[in-house]
């Protein structure tokens, strides 16, 4: 017989070649039934006739604590509610060597980090807004041509008794 | 000629009425846009002691009826808002509309755009009829701080509060409208408009719709985009919906919600949850009622109302029990941490310079900048700042900040560990009481008011949950009383189906029948 780990570990490799990881990690509850399927795999590897297997055949007959969920409880994520994969430009992943001091010249490293960060929302890098100098200028008090205007900096804030007085003579 | 008599019935109430009814009078034609915006503006002027207003925008909502006038006549029809009056709070940006946050510092800002709630509505057709008065940065409970002055409550004018009060001519003892989004809540319950927008970063929109007697909706944080929304606090800001009823809050928060670009913190809301529906079978609910809401100061009249919507849900098969949220007592500290640092930074943007009020002071920058934040915030804003400033310090960070962080992180739990234990919804109070009168509210600062006030709100914001409050009962004063409905985050559909439920039965009067109606 097969042993778990065999199943799991040829599977595994189907995955890699065929399916993205990732949809894979989000299982299911008693619907879609993996280990159904395990069996199937089971079967037909073995060229045994068909009978009924039943989840607890695969293991050992002992009895099950209620408390713990009998099966997976991953919930599949349907392709539809990934976003798409980011491109990952080859600029970047250069950038992302030397930050990190490790190399991933290899394509699977490339497509390992693609997926990890397919997670999240990400809107494309590109400047949507802007040029509007004309409308922001007007809102301030003092402007000479496009600048704004302060008074000279690197002067320290008057000392507190100084402050006081400072504050009380401006308009409130 | 039965047309006629239907015309003749409305006109008086037409303001009276719900989004919904109002929405099918407009494309049955028994009013037009324009007719409709002339009311509004028209009832604006008379409610004008109010103070609900600080800018009304008349030439711009005339202009905006017409366009829906003649979308109407020519049968393009934008949506259920078209043609509908709204009235917006003064810290969301509208393009070349002054936008004040009721403050000095502001008072002659002309925002170069809109925020996006506020154009989501306008792309709808609705029609925007003026900016609504609050406390100066949203920052209070009473609506009683901003710099444009206070918001009378509309109930102070009905017939229950005055008669009980003497029926006396006397004007002093007017009721506050809660705040900080005092105006919005006064705006819609005045009937000048048939939705409002708040913000709500501790209960500054459900506060103000409690003791208005409106519904007011906190969606989950990330749900409403805060872009154009003049930040307090970054991390609980949300805008709030104020309306007549659950269905029309239904209805707005449809046309609101989804992701925004321009705002990194929206989501797009997972479609498995419930919509709003209007035959929720509340056989199917549990309710929870967390017992650490029964704090200090809460009037007996409103524990009252709390029980009685117990037995109602309960009555009709839903099954309520106790639950607990043992951090609830701390939940206002932390927030009140939280949201100084916040502030802190937030207000750290306004120095005179790019934009809002600069000082004459002109000796250096510091000074100048100094000089106009003094000029331009009002003590309560300078308190806050200065707070934050102190949680912020080195030698301070890991004993406020941080701690408040991780007392946030516990209230955020105690609310999962109850949702997760089956409970639906949580059914507690709005706020402690109905509104105080001006004179008595006053008597105490901003800061204790608010330590007080929020203490039942703010919890939903520190947690990013949805809250609703819906108007139950007027008070033994007349005044009217709410309750608050708080559910798992992204369930805004659920709860407003609840909330429906409730309002279906318990009969809260409109404040139009306490009043002559309108030629």
């Amino acid at each position: 017989m097969l042993g778990i780990h065999q199943i799991y570990g040829r599977r595994r490799v189907q995955l890699n070649i065929i399916l993205p990881l990732l949809c894979r990690y989000y299982y299911a509850s008693r619907t879609d039934n993996m280990l159904s399927t395990n069996v199937k795999t089971l079967r037909k590897t073995r060229n045994t006739p068909s009978r009924p297997v039943t989840v607890a055949r695969l293991y050992s007959s002992n009895k099950h604590n209620s408390k713990v969920p009998k099966v997976p409880t991953w919930e599949p994520l349907g392709e539809d509610r990934i976003p798409s994969l980011p491109q990952v430009s080859s600029d970047l992943v250069d950038k992302l060597e030397r930050l990190a001091l490790v190399d991933f010249r290899t394509k699977e490293g490339l497509v390992c980090l693609e997926r990890a960060i397919r997670q999240l929302f990400l809107r494309g890098d590109t400047v949507t807004e802007g040029d509007c100098a004309e409308k922001l200028l007007p809102l301030s008090n003092t402007t000479v041509e496009e600048y704004f205007v302060a008074p000279p900096g690197n002067i320290p804030l008057p000392r507190r008794e100084e402050r006081a007085s400072m504050l009380k003579h401006s308009e409130f | 000629m039965p047309g006629n008599r239907w015309a003749l019935r409305y006109c008086g109430n037409m303001l009276s009425l719900t989004i919904k009814e109002v929405s099918l009078a407009l494309r049955e034609g028994k009013i037009s846009p324009l007719e409709l915006c002339r009311k509004c503006l028209k009832r604006i002027k008379k409610t004008q002691h109010l103070n609900a207003y600080i800018t009304v925008t008349e030439e711009l909502a005339l202009k905006q009826a017409e366009e829906a006038e003649s979308r109407l006549l020519q049968g393009v029809y934008q949506g259920i808002l078209d043609g509908i009056p709204f009235a917006v709070k003064d810290n969301f940006c509208t393009e070349n509309i002054r936008t004040t946050c009721a403050s000095r510092m502001l008072k002659d800002f002309l925002p170069p755009y809109n925020a996006t709630v506020v154009q989501k509505l306008l792309d709808q057709g609705a029609v925007l009829v003026g900016k609504t008065n609050m406390d100066e940065f949203a920052m209070g409970s009473g609506s009683t701080d901003g710099v444009f002055g206070p918001v009378r409550n509309p109930w102070s004018y009905a017939a229950p509060y005055r008669e009980q009060s003497g029926g006396a001519e006397d004007d002093s003892e007017w009721v506050i409208t809660g705040g900080s989004s005092g105006g919005s809540g006064a705006a819609v319950t005045s009937l000048t408009s048939f939705l409002a927008l708040g913000s709500d970063t501790g209960g500054s929109t459900r506060n103000p719709g409690a003791l208005c007697g409106a519904v007011a909706l906190k969606p989950t944080y990330g749900l409403l985009s805060r872009h154009g929304l003049i930040p307090l606090v970054n991390s609980m800001d949300v805008p709030g919906i104020v309306t007549r009823s659950t269905s029309d809050a239904a209805i707005v928060l449809e046309v609101l919600q989804g992701r925004d670009l321009k705002d990194s913190t929206t989501v797009q809301s997972p479609t498995s949850h419930a919509g709003f529906s209007e035959d929720f079978d509340v056989r199917n609910l549990c309710v929870g009622i967390p017992k650490e809401y029964h704090a200090p100061g809460l009037s007996q009249e409103t524990l009252a109302q709390w029980s009685r919507l117990a037995d109602l849900l309960e009555g009709a098969g839903a099954r309520v029990r106790e639950v607990s949220l043992p951090h609830t007592q701390h939940s206002i500290v932390c927030y009140h941490v939280l949201c100084c640092a916040e502030v802190a930074s937030n207000m750290a943007r306004f120095d005179g310079l790019e934009y809002g009020h600069r000082s004459t002071e002109d000796s250096s920058t510091d000074a100048m900048y100094a000089a106009s934040r003094h000029e331009g915030f009002n003590a309560v804003v300078r308190g806050r700042i200065l707070s934050g400033n102190f949680f912020l310090l080195q030698q301070n960070y890991e004993r406020y900040f941080l701690k408040a962080q991780q007392v946030r992180r516990l209230i955020a739990e105690d609310f999962e560990h109850a949702f997760s234990a089956g409970v639906d919804v949580l059914l507690t109070p709005t706020t402690l009481s109905d509104a105080a009168s001006y004179s008595h509210f006053i008597q105490a600062d901003n800061r204790t008011r608010s330590t007080q006030e929020d203490v039942f709100t703010q919890p939903a914001n520190l947690a990013g949950l949805p809250a609703v409050s819906v108007p139950t009962a007027l008070s033994s004063r007349g005044l009217p009383i709410g309750l608050q409905l708080i559910g798992p985050a992204f369930q805004d559909g659920m709860l407003l189906s609840v909330a429906h439920w409730i309002e279906q039965r318990v009969g809260f009067p409109s404040i139009s029948n306490y009043e002559v109606p309108n030629k």
